[in-house]
């Protein structure tokens, strides 16, 4: 008997072709969009071409066939290089396409997902709002049924939504409140609303700290009206819904801080090997090594950790808790890395042409975005079955 | 009737890894990881294009190397090309372009053709003689270094650009073409591409099934011999020209030291 650890050809092969994608085509150009803060449509357009977007969907829906596990090989590759353009995969992919997917009916999935899926579109999630985050079932947009015209009349505010704003944003779907359960607590339901439907306003970007090539923006809602078809999944089973999607996300933003974590100890390995201080090398010291050995370390130990999960996840076995340790463990090793690598560039590291000073600015989200690291603990306690 | 296009493709050693030449002076191809050369992949995506424009055509990769060769058909095929073609036998080693010319005509005529696609130059060879030689031995026209290129009604026509001019080309086929780096950024493969690329067919040939004697090709058959050769000098710190009102005719006169002007 062998017990395999290696990818099969094929995802390895996958993985080999997005490495060179992101080597040739991001590298060289992704620290110019993010400097200007604009979103990198022409990156986008290749990636879409390559069929990212569409690698977890099935080819009837015009995807390529692959799994989840596909896609989060991607995505770390990508954010080796670059996060923004890994998160606008991600949200695209896992927060955009895959509730169409997952709980859509026919005619959803046949009117959205091509188009995601050749990333002619992008989808966004608008989950988040003003007034509520990690305590998602405390929503305040409110989806009211109009009988007469057989719509949904939608109204809030939804804030921190990634994707929502580009010129090929095509839909968001939102989780908004449509009635109250017979225990009196709220039924919430999730919504497609086409980009562009009156009284759906889209705000300016935000200005961030981090992720600047990615758009992040807040969406009001005033009397927004769409067809009742427009229900994703049953009513008043969004919140289970989005528990999904989440569940599954974490593996992804585990990916993407593998990915941010691995970049951190390239670029710092070739640094210490080049940069001269006191007659050699900075890597001649073993102040120096051990943290490269710290942040290998970190960024081994988190691939195998979303590996672990979306093996899980794609073989159909439970993974709720391996996500949340994955997600967890990885999003503060990319955040320690990326503070490691600062400190081994020095001045150099604190200046943005360098991109471990993009790495250094992108992580810290990891650790709030999908699930905050407070979240994760206590989704794992609750596993453990320790609970208030 | 369908379009028969083969494409040549080489699998040359990984240009940053560390190349050594084996005791016979021929490239050790066993102690370097190798690739499709990246100037081929032109030539595959021009193939691809060519096709997508065409009713009815159908892409066959060929390649004459080592058993590691297949990763080179592998990657052509998992870009889109529809079959494959592996010629590798032991009597090849050291086969030099007048050989390898001469097999790879042989497995041409052997697959059937309308187009033969050739990139500019190999990454590592690099004579770039080996489609117009490719082309005498099928007696066919020969359109080489085009940076542009479509089939249309039997023919094939091209834009070939120059120091000085652009030029115009066509041919009626069967005929060679090779492309150029300035033909169009070649596709990535996508994952669908990658699985479909493990059950597309790839024939396996020898010298006898294409009716070629050893000694026709190999050391042996070689038109040329590398007698010698050396490693690359170190480069050195270069030289410093201190400007001590004397600069300019300094530069100037290293420049010409050194044939630049
Ligand atoms: C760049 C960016 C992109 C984003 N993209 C999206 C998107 O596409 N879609 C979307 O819906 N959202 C998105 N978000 C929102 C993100 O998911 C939320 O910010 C996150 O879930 C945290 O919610 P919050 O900001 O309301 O923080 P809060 O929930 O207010 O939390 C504040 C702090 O309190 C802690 N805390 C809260 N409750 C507890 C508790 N019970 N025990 C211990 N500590 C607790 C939290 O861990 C955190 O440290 C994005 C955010 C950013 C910054
Ligand atoms: C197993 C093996 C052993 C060899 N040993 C020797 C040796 O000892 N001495 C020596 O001088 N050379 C050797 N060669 C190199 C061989 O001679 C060259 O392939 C040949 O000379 C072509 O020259 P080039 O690479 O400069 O091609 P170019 O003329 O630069 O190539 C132009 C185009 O021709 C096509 N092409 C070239 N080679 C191949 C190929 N092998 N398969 C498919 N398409 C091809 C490609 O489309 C390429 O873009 C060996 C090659 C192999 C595979």
């Amino acid at each position: 008997m062998s017990i395999d650890h290696r990818l099969p050809a094929e995802y390895e092969e996958l993985r080999r072709t997005v490495e060179q994608f992101a080597h040739d085509v991001v590298a060289p150009k992704i620290g110019d969009f993010y400097e200007r803060h604009e979103f990198p449509y022409e990156i986008v357009r290749e990636m879409g071409r390559m069929g990212l977007f569409g690698l977890p969907f099935p080819e009837s829906y015009g995807g390529m066939g692959g799994d989840y596990f596909a896609l989060c090989l991607a995505l770390e590759e990508l954010a080796r290089v670059d996060s923004s353009v890994a998160i606008t995969l991600e949200a695209g992919v896992s927060l955009g396409a895959m509730p169409i997917f997952r709980f859509g009916t026919e005619e959803q999935k046949r009117e959205w997902l091509p188009r995601l899926c050749a990333g002619e579109l992008l989808g966004a999630f608008g989950l988040t709002e003003p007034e509520c985050g990690s305590d998602a079932g405390g929503t305040r947009t409110t989806a009211r049924l109009d009988e007469a015209t057989n719509e949904w009349v939608i109204n809030g505010t939804k804030c921190f939504i990634t994707n929502s704003g580009t010129d090929i944003t095509g839909l968001v779907t939102v989780t908004a409140v449509t009635g109250r359960k017979e225990d009196g607590r709220p039924e919430i339901s999730a919504i497609i609303v086409p980009s562009g439907t009156p009284g759906f306003t889209v705000a300016a970007p935000y200005s961030k700290v981090g992720w600047n090539a990615s758009d992040t923006r807040e969406l009001s809602f005033a009397d927004v009206r769409v067809p009742a078809a427009n229900l994703v999944g049953e009513r008043g089973r969004g919140y289970a819904q989005f528990l999904r999607i989440l569940d599954e996300g974490r593996i992804a933003i585990a990916a993407l801080g593998t990915g941010l974590a691995q970049g951190c100890v390239d670029e710092s390995v070739e640094y210490a090997k080049t940069r001269q201080a006191f007659g050699k090398p900075i890597g001649a010291n073993q102040a120096i090594q051990f943290k490269l050995a710290d942040m290998e370390m970190r960024a081994h130990t988190s691939r195998l950790a979303w590996r672990d999960a979306a093996a899980r996840l794609i073989s159909g076995e439970p993974f709720k808790k391996e996500a949340a340790l994955a997600k967890l463990y990885s999003s503060e090793s990319a955040v320690t890395n990326a503070r490691e690598a600062t400190q081994i560039h020095g001045g150099y590291g604190f200046m943005n042409e360098y991109p471990v000073a993009r790495f250094w600015r992108d992580s810290k989200i990891l650790e709030i975005g999908e699930g905050t690291s407070e979240v994760q603990r206590m989704l794992i306690a609750r596993e453990l079955g320790v609970t208030a | 009737m369908s379009l028969r296009i083969v494409v040549c493709v080489k699998y040359v050693p990984d240009a940053t890894g560390d190349r050594h030449f084996a005791e016979d002076l021929t490239t050790d191809r066993d102690a370097v990881d190798g690739l499709l050369s990246e100037l081929d992949e032109y030539a595959v995506e021009q193939a691809l294009q060519i096709a997508d424009a065409a009713d009815d055509a159908e892409i066959t990769v060929l390649t004459v190397g080592p058993e590691d060769a297949k990763d080179a058909l592998r990657k052509a095929l998992s870009m889109g090309a529809d079959k494959g073609v592996h010629v590798e036998d032991d009597d090849l080693h050291g086969t030099d372009v007048v050989g390898t010319s001469l097999v790879l005509a042989k497995a041409v005529e052997h697959v059937g053709y309308d187009l033969v696609l050739c990139g500019m130059a190999s990454t590592d060879g690099t004579m770039g003689v080996l489609p117009a030689i490719l082309a005498e031995r099928l007696g066919v026209p020969q359109v080489t270094l085009l940076s542009e290129v479509a089939v249309a009604d039997g023919t094939v026509t091209g834009r070939r650009d120059g120091d000085a001019a652009s030029e115009q080309l066509q041919a009626q086929l069967p005929a060679v073409v090779s492309v150029t780096d300035q033909s169009g950024e070649a596709r990535y493969p996508s994952f669908k591409g990658i699985m479909a690329a493990k059950k597309k067919p790839v024939e396996s040939l020898d010298l006898s099934d294409l009716g070629i004697d050893a000694d026709e090709v190999g050391l042996g058959g070689a038109w040329t011999k590398v007698e010698d050769a050396a490693k690359r000098p170190e480069r050195t710190a270069g030289t410093i020209v201190k400007d001590e009102g004397e600069g300019g005719k300094q530069l100037a006169e290293f420049l010409v030291s050194q044939k630049f002007i």
